[in-house]
């Protein structure tokens, strides 16, 4: 019987084909998905421990506010005294000890803008002769750096962007861009790319002076005397540190800093394997409805075997079986398709300025396992329905022409339980928009579980739309498509089941698009809005790439230009109170001529007065922590001060976006708090606002610093859309992946409905029909059915986008119409590609061949 | 049970009583069996004759177990069918009933041996070799045994099928239209395989049809019309059978 079944998935090979496609993209999305963070991972892990291959502890500064991953560690972290070097290399287990420098430089290009490859960091280094062993550079070219005017940069920089030794290059730490000789040139050993990250390196000297760390450290690496354990070492350097320093072994740092980096990228992971999720469950959708067509087919076969005494179980068993054979083979494709895709899902990251490291490829067990499994599961329970109808094939269907099948128990219950999955998911809807006590993160799940049932709900109820909706988006067909139209219409609504099934997973892939497109329209409006009520401005300044943190210093040269009446910047960093991590933000006296907030307590004077003790909240924030002007606020800083502030003012942001953080305190008294302050964004009034003179006064007075960005408050808007803009586009490529699948479901459906009709499509032949004829109809009836599933997803869609608007309540509800028309202009396209292969296949026919057959 | 035929001292292999189908219900109902008895002994080749919707299908599916008789009662080899669950009527069918339908119904995947011996592999046996190879030399099909169905001409698949009912050596072979798909030459061909299969094995075949000829291989003809038996006749020619239709029609 085993033999049978195989030799009957043998005989359909085509339809096999198509049924596995549908597993084999997703399976593909989620091992591809492995397969890169893994090669990622272990790329930062190589990096890491070549770091720190020869060193046996590392002392580094500790924040007291608490760790934090992410690229502002490094600079909000506390610096070490140099003073503690001597007190560390007199300690008797010590071989070496040397201090180092860390941090971000920049590199202008001979265009005289930043490089920067894909949002990568510009990484700068320190370097200390007769400290090799600690040095994880190798110098490719020329020598190290020596004296206060020279540096070394990588090699990929220096080949891109033609920068031999000898010739300058510019520089920007912390101040305006500053000129160095090209001393060398260094490569990361171990990875052949650092993920585009440019690297600097300067003397000791140089880099403390460039940096502002004079008489400080970033790291003190410590190599032990022969005999003496790394653990030893750790113990006997530990009560030598100041508060805000903490020291690890060697292998603990490399690993710790391997976790930091594993902890961002188990989440850029989770994110891309949700897309995975959403193919297989469209790709569900198809398997069902195909092996649900391909059994209908084989009713005659089934009844056969029936007769011949096969028992409803061995029949049950023949078609899991098959599933079984093609889920296996359909995940072992995918999960090898995967490698192929973890190269292009880098690619697209790269094109979306996303780099990342990259070592030999990673292909770990957990990959296989998982991939395998996933993709048998689902197509498992994806064939559960099919196999089961199949066993209500009667035997008597062996003699008899189309022969229908009883209806299962669930059929017999009508259209109660579609409609109670419906409900109940629109109560779990309804819930996770309204439910204002709960968790934005409850209510979203609420909501993401919800959207799934609805999902189902709705492929349930949909059956029953069909016939009606059909007809509505069948009448162009209908009217200007000749017989072709008329006949596909017609075809669309012959089996309900199936085009609602086929529709089905093409809504998933649909209302997925259109939230997302929908909830970005939301969010941005409320952007815009919010920036239009703050920016009271003329001009703003940020960095080249809109988020980094800038110079203070670039701030400082624009108050000499004539004209200008403000300059005030924003600096930002973190802190914490009442127990837990506040966003602090720091603001010049002025901040209130070019930012315009509300005033819940205080006053738009509230920022000149705040001296070194006071602050202003938010709004949320005092709610949140019971504050009222005059609270006091124990804020403890990175490090390790904790200083008393009281409360002058609360401010309530509009609901866009908040100019401030939680706790803002005066620009003044963050820089005495902070080691390393800068600007997130600067604002500038001038007499004459925004006209040419200014533009190019201030852009003068800016030609130091090339990586600052002047903009009007228009560009300003677009740029900090930027990211949203960003991410709404890779969001789409990503979901893509489940509208392709989806659209082998309509390519499935339309070869077995071809395959099915073979005698009504000779006969149409025979009466006259042309081949070209033939095709339209198979190309309308696709098309029908992709506007049915754009008929079904994009109204979920926008429902679905309403409901995260509320929730998160950042969102304003905005229909983007001109998106939702280029949605449906593209299922309408869709669905003519997903029919060229249907319609030729159909147009071949032979007339007689046709009709002749059985 | 004892179905012990007086006159012979042959079992029943097949006992219908009084069997009645109605289709629909009401107004629009339709009688295709108003009270059919028959009784089919071990090694018998009963045909049954009638026009168009006379009933003859319905008789034979009730028969086969596949439809179930309105009222009446049916035995197959001692065992009465009307009751049965599902499962047990697929035991009776696999163990006790052999098929040969109008269009062959063969496994187009399989090939002629492996048709022929599918009704074993469902039940999880193997072929006696003897046994196989003496139906394979029977039904003519020794060098065609690897072929797939498609590659065979009608004649040779409804031979395949044939065999395969033969195979399990069943109680009874039910034949619905075996000749109703082929041409009037390899229809005689067929007709003389079933008649031999008989005669030989001592095999139990009820077979409907409207052939004449077929009619004419058996060892009695039953003839229903309107869901009733009307007439029977023994061992009879291919005219006497058409005179007897043309005075039903």
């Amino acid at each position: 019987m085993i033999g049978v079944a195989l030799k009957g998935l043998l005989g359909r090979k085509l339809r096999a084909t198509l049924t596995a496609i549908a597993i084999v993209l997703g399976v593909a999305m989620v091992s591809g998905t492995y397969i890169l963070t893994d090669t990622i991972k272990s790329a930062f892990s190589t990096v890491f421990t070549r770091v720190y291959r020869n060193t046996d502890a590392v002392i580094t500064g500790k924040s007291a506010v608490g760790e934090e991953n992410g690229n502002n560690e490094r600079e909000t972290r506390p610096t070490l005294p140099a003073s503690l070097l001597p007190r560390v290399q007199a300690l008797p287990g010590v071989a070496q000890a040397s201090g180092g420098i860390a941090d971000r430089a920049q590199l202008v290009g001979r265009n005289g803008k930043v490089i920067s490859h894909g949002g990568a960091p510009a990484l700068a280094f320190s370097y200390q002769p007769g400290a090799e062993r600690f040095n994880p550079l190798s110098l490719q070219r020329g020598n190290w750096p020596s004296g206060s005017e020279q540096v070394a940069i990588d090699a990929s920089t220096a080949d891109k962007e033609h920068f031999p030794p000898g010739q300058r290059i510019g520089v920007i730490a912390r101040g305006p861009e500053q000129f160095f000789t090209i001393a060398g040139v260094v490569k990361f050993g171990g990875v052949s790319s650092l993920g585009g990250a440019t690297m600097a390196v300067f003397t000791t000297p140089t880099a403390q002076q460039i940096f502002n760390k004079v008489g400080r450290y970033d790291s003190i690496q410590i190599a032990a005397d022969h005999g003496v354990s790394a653990q030893q070492l750790v113990r006997e350097i530990a009560p030598l540190l100041p508060a805000a320093a903490q020291v690890r072994t060697g292998q603990a740092e490399a690993q710790k800093q391997t976790n930091d980096t594993n902890g961002f990228l188990n989440i850029f992971k989770d994110f891309l394997l949700a897309f995975g999720g959403v193919a297989l469950f469209v790709g569900s959708f198809v398997i069902a409805n195909t092996l649900s067509i391909t059994i209908t087919q084989r009713t005659r076969e089934l009844a056969t075997l029936r007769t011949l005494g096969a028992t409803r179980r061995q029949v049950l068993r023949s078609v899991i079986l098959e599933a079984l054979v093609i889920g296996v083979l359909a995940s072992l494709a995918g999960l090898f398709a995967g490698l192929g895709l973890a190269k292009g899902l880098n690619s697209l990251l790269v094109s979306f300025g996303i780099d990342l490291p990259q070592a030999s490829t990673v292909f770990a067990t957990r990959t296989v396992v998982v991939s395998m499994l996933v993709g048998v599961i689902i197509t498992l329970l994806a064939a559960l329905r099919p196999a089961l109808r199949s066993t209500r094939v009667p035997p008597i269907a062996a003699v008899r022409e189309g022969s229908v099948l009883p209806p299962s128990r669930l059929a017999r219950l009508g259209a109660y339980p579609a409609a109670a999955t419906t409900a109940g998911a629109i109560a779990l809807l309804l819930l996770g928009m309204l439910l204002s006590g709960a968790s934005t993160g409850t209510r979203l799940l609420a909501i993401g579980v919800g959207s799934v049932v609805l999902f189902l709900g709705v492929a349930m109820l949909a059956p029953r739309a069909v016939p009606a909706l059909a007809r509505v988006l069948g009448w162009p067909s209908a009217r200007f498509g000749g017989i072709a139209g008329s006949l596909a219409r017609g075809n669309s609504i012959r089996n309900p089941v199936r085009t609602a099934s086929t529709a089905s997973a093409l809504m998933i892939g649909l209302a997925l698009v259109t939230f997302v497109g929908v909830l970005a329209a939301g969010l941005r409006t409320r952007f815009e809005s919010a920036v239009d009520e703050v920016f009271i401005a003329n001009y703003a300044l940020t960095s080249s790439d809109n988020f980094s943190p800038i110079s203070i210093a670039s701030a400082n040269a624009l108050r000499a230009v004539p004209r200008v009446e403000v300059v005030s910047g924003v600096r930002a960093g973190n802190g914490r109170a009442f127990g837990s991590k506040v966003n602090v933000t720091g603001v010049t006296p002025d901040v209130g001529r070019v930012i315009s907030v509300k005033w819940q307590a205080g006053g738009p004077r509230t920022p000149e007065l705040l001296g070194l003790d006071g602050a202003f909240v938010s709004k949320d924030y005092a709610h949140e922590k019971h504050l009222h002007a005059g609270s006091p606020i124990a804020l403890l800083t990175p490090n390790g001060a904790t200083v008393a502030l009281a409360v002058a003012g609360i401010y309530a942001p509009p609901k866009g976006g908040a100019p401030y953080g939680d706790i803002t305190i005066s620009a003044a008294r963050f820089d005495q708090l902070y080691t390393n302050p800068q600007n997130v964004y600067t604002f500038i009034d001038m007499r004459g606002g925004v006209n040419a003179a200014n533009t190019h006064a201030l852009k003068a007075a800016l030609a130091g610093f090339p990586d600052a960005k002047l903009q009007t408050k228009s560009q300003f808007k677009k740029n900090q859309l930027q990211g949203l803009t960003l991410l709404l586009n890779l969001l789409y490529v990503l979901l893509s992946l489940s509208i392709i699948v989806s659209l082998f479901g309509i390519v499935n459906t339309l070869v077995l409905t071809v395959f099915e009709r073979t005698r009504e499509l000779g006969m149409l032949r025979a009466v006259g029909m042309t081949r070209r004829q033939i095709r339209r109809m198979v190309r309308h009836e696709s098309v029908i059915t992709a506007l049915l599933g754009a008929a079904f997803g994009i109204p979920i869609g926008v429902v679905l986008a309403l409901m995260v608007g509320v929730a998160i309540k950042y969102a304003a509800f905005t229909v983007p119409v001109g998106t939702l028309v280029v949605f449906v202009i593209a299922a309408v396209i869709a669905g003519l590609i997903a029919a060229i292969f249907p319609a030729r296949r159909a147009a071949r026919l032979n007339v007689l061949a046709a009709l002749q057959y059985e | 049970m004892s179905f012990r035929d007086g006159a012979t001292g042959r079992a029943a292999v097949v006992a219908a009583a009084d069997v009645t189908r109605r289709y629909g219900e009401d107004a629009t109902a339709v009688d295709a069996l108003r009270g059919v008895s028959l009784r089919v002994l071990e090694g018998e080749l009963v045909a049954v004759m009638g026009p168009s919707g006379s009933g003859k299908s319905t008789l034979m599916h009730i028969l086969a177990g596949l439809d179930k008789p309105t009222s009446g009662s049916v035995e197959i080899a001692g065992i009465d069918i009307t009751a049965l669950d599902d499962a047990r009527l697929t035991e009776l069918r696999r163990d006790h009933i052999g098929f040969v339908f109008q269009f062959f119904n063969l496994l187009p995947m399989l090939s002629a041996e492996e048709n022929i011996v599918l009704p074993l592999t469902i039940a999880g046996e193997r072929p006696e070799p003897e046994w196989l190879k003496e139906l394979l030399a029977r039904t003519g099909l020794e060098h065609r045994s690897s072929h797939r169905p498609a590659e065979l001409s009608g004649g040779e698949q409804q031979r395949v099928a044939i065999a395969r009912a033969l195979i399990t050596k069943p109680a009874i072979v039910l034949a619905d239209e075996p000749t109703g798909n082929l041409d009037s030459k390899t229809s005689g061909e067929i007709l003389e395989l079933l008649r031999v299969s008989a005669r030989t094995y001592g095999q139990t075949i009820v077979m409907v049809t409207h052939d004449p000829r077929g009619a004419s291989i058996a060892d009695r003809v039953l003839f229903l019309a309107d869901g009733q038996i009307v007439k029977q006749l023994g061992t009879t020619s291919a005219a006497e059978v058409l005179e007897v239709m043309g005075a039903l029609q």
